[in-house]
């Protein structure tokens, strides 16, 4: 019989080493699962990686990938620390990308950084408000915020689809239900051939790492996570700081959806988040809740899609195996953390009961 | 019109009620699993494969209910035996689902069921029943697929509250430590019932992608698992009531393409189901009663060890 041992601390570099080994275990799983469906892994991982960071060009466009990724991510993160699991990051970039166009659409003659200002202020909010919704109910009536999360996504796919198809259709596109692109005013510009998105994920990172460590408000959210309880009892007003993160969380997310918005798309459509709302849930789990672990799991993570999509072109291998390929990487993950709490002791079986909690 | 609308409505409550019912046994044992969608992709992508390569309807079905387990049987061994936090299981789990089954799925992108399958789930009346005026056409006029859910819905009810098999359970998900202590395997409970429920939701997706599509299309699902986790809390946890809950929205999946003639978006009416289901949440958050809470142990990991 196995036995379970809490460990009573671990070293980093034991808990890094079963980290990696995890990593390095999904990628052979997802070997033989690649293998059994007829193509050769090796290969196709060579290709993934070429296709992500071979080139220059390649880099860049998986940097474009990546930043949505980041800022997502970090949104997510904010949520997650609070154990409020918002799925609805797919809903809140849509959303937030909405809220941008509106303005993109209705002012395109106003000057460059004015309306990109009211575009970028517009999404967050927008974002926010979405996202208030599933928060607002959870304070009020304790609902579960999963599923609304969830279903605020297909919501606000079939909303920005009615737009598509409906009131924002552009007369002008010969019948193709589209909505119109943007103005060049509305379009972020470039540095060192990236769209500034990166700046803004930059600058997210590292104003979300200083709020959750050193405000007072980062602090009550995580101890909220960590304990309602505990929160209760320092009084904190766990509604307030519950309404106001996920608020922020929201918000961030529908920067995200501005800038594709912006940026990569120049018009708005209901494809616009492209599951980076889902994939941001993988990277924001996998870096342990740490803002600047995020951007290398992103980076990871859209290398994987930019992969995924290259090994489809080129070699005609479906993407969905970079998909495979993630939720591989997340179930070792999740596997993996249960070695890092505890050890395996083998043990004969026995009457022998003690022993068996090892005390902290 | 209101007959033949009631008739689809209980072909497009069946994927839903398969999930359902797959659901609640799997939070029966304690465990709230989020991997629903991707189940039933995986039984969708796994009954299709096997329909479509052997022909053969049984063994398509059971193709689909075995993927469902397999894939169920990963996510029992990261929560039970591994302690995962459950809501970060499922969400890979629905994750790996949805990428297996595009993966598989381009093999069939387009490709239609053999048509001696499509004939097999041909509907058929069953006899005296199917007299009954005005439900007796609705209910007892389907096909085979169709009384398999009927029957699968009542013996799970039969089997939760009428068998000592069935109480267990529900002790193991009300209180894993108390039904440890009386000698009831807590483990071997929570992998069984946990695969049973992956069956069920792959059944699910089987459904569609075998006999109401029956054609392959990827993400063949579009969202079904994820409504079929909030009928759960609708249905209260009880097989009995998933019937109407599963039918109630089967009836809101196809009432925006029923009413595509009346001038009104159907993008709009496409909602209804989310709408609704936010709504029934919401609404069963705000008066919460004893019968129908969650099991008190969901999502909760069992350690033996620290009882």
């Amino acid at each position: 019989m196995f036995q379970m041992i809490k460990r009573a601390e671990i070293s980093k570099k034991e808990s890094a080493l079963i980290r990696f080994s995890a990593i390095v275990l999904a990628f052979i799983f997802s070997g033989l699962f690649i293998l059994l469906l007829g193509h050769n892994p090796v290969n196709v991982y060579i290709s993934m990686f070429d296709g992500a960071f071979g080139s220059l060009y390649r880099l860049k466009e998986t940097i474009i990938i990546t930043i949505p990724l980041v800022i997502t991510s970090i949104g997510i993160m904010i949520a997650f620390k609070m154990k409020f699991w918002n799925i609805g990051g797919e809903g809140q970039i849509l959303m937030g990308a909405f809220g941008a166009t509106v303005f993109a659409l209705n002012m395109p003659e106003l000057p460059k950084v004015a309306l990109l200002s009211l575009m970028l202020i517009s999404g967050f909010i927008s974002g926010g408000l979405w996202a208030l919704i599933p928060a607002i109910f959870k304070v009020k009536f304790g609902t579960n915020e999963t599923i609304i999360t969830l279903m605020l996504n297909y919501i606000a796919i079939k909303w920005i689809t009615h737009l598509q198809y409906g009131p924002m259709r552009d007369p002008n596109a010969l019948g193709f239900p589209k909505i119109a692109n943007f103005s060049n005013n509305a379009i972020l510009p470039s540095l060192f051939g990236v769209h500034i998105g990166w700046i803004f994920a930059v600058i997210i990172v590292i104003a979300i790492s200083i709020f959750m460590k050193k405000s007072k408000w980062g602090y009550k959210i995580s101890v909220i996570g960590e304990s309602v309880d505990t929160a209760r009892y320092a009084g904190i007003n766990i509604n307030r700081v519950m309404l106001f993160s996920m608020f922020l969380s929201g918000g961030i997310c529908g920067i995200a959806g501005m800038i594709e918005a912006s940026a990569v798309n120049q018009t708005l459509n209901y494809s616009i988040s492209a599951g980076y709302g889902f994939t941001a849930i993988i990277t924001t789990w996998l870096s342990g809740l740490m803002p600047s672990i995020i951007i290398p799991v992103s980076l990871l993570f859209g290398g994987l899609v930019k992969g995924g999509n290259f090994i489809q072109t080129a070699f005609l291998i479906p993407k969905a195996a970079a998909q495979i390929l993630q939720s591989m990487i997340l179930f070792f993950a999740i596997g993996s953390e249960f070695f890092v709490k505890y050890k395996l002791k083998y043990k004969k079986r026995n009457n022998n009961s003690d022993n068996v909690k090892e005390s902290v | 019109m209101i007959e033949s609308f009631l008739y689809s409505v209980i072909i497009s409550g069946t994927p839903l009620l398969f999930a359902t019912l797959g659901e609640i046994i799997t939070e029966k044992s304690g465990h709230l699993n989020l991997g629903v969608e991707g189940l039933m992709l995986l039984g969708a992508v796994g009954g299709f494969g096997i329909g479509f390569a052997t022909s053969n309807p049984i063994l398509a079905i059971f193709g689909g209910a075995f993927v469902g387990t397999l894939g169920a049987l990963v996510y029992a061994f990261l929560t039970v035996s591994l302690r995962a936090n459950q809501v970060v299981s499922g969400l890979a789990l629905t994750i790996f689902g949805t990428g297996i089954s595009s993966y598989v799925g381009t093999i069939f992108v387009g490709k239609k069921m053999p048509e001696v399958i499509i004939d097999f789930f041909k509907p058929f009346e069953i006899p005296l029943l199917s007299k009954i005026p005005f439900i007796g056409n609705i209910l007892f006029n389907q096909d085979l697929f169709i009384y398999l859910s009927y029957i699968i819905a009542i013996s799970l009810g039969v089997y939760l509250y009428n068998t000592r098999f069935g109480l267990n359970l529900i002790a193991v998900g009300e209180n894993p430590s108390a039904a440890d202590s009386t000698g009831i395997n807590v483990t071997l409970y929570k992998y069984v019932h946990i695969a049973i429920g992956g069956a069920l939701c792959g059944l699910g997706g089987a459904y569609l992608s075998i006999v109401e599509v029956p054609q392959w299309q990827d993400n063949i699902t579009a969202g079904r698992g994820w409504i079929a986790i909030a009928l759960v809390i609708f249905a209260s946890w009880n097989p009995y009531k998933a019937l109407y809950a599963a039918y109630i929205f089967g009836g809101l999946n196809i009432i925006g393409f029923r009413m595509q003639n009346l001038n009104f978006s159907q993008n709009l009416l496409d909602m209804l189901p989310y709408v609704v289901t936010i709504m029934v949440l919401v609404g069963s958050s705000i008066k919460k009663s004893k019968n129908n809470a969650p099991p008190k142990g969901l999502s909760i990991p069992y350690f033996r060890e620290e009882r």
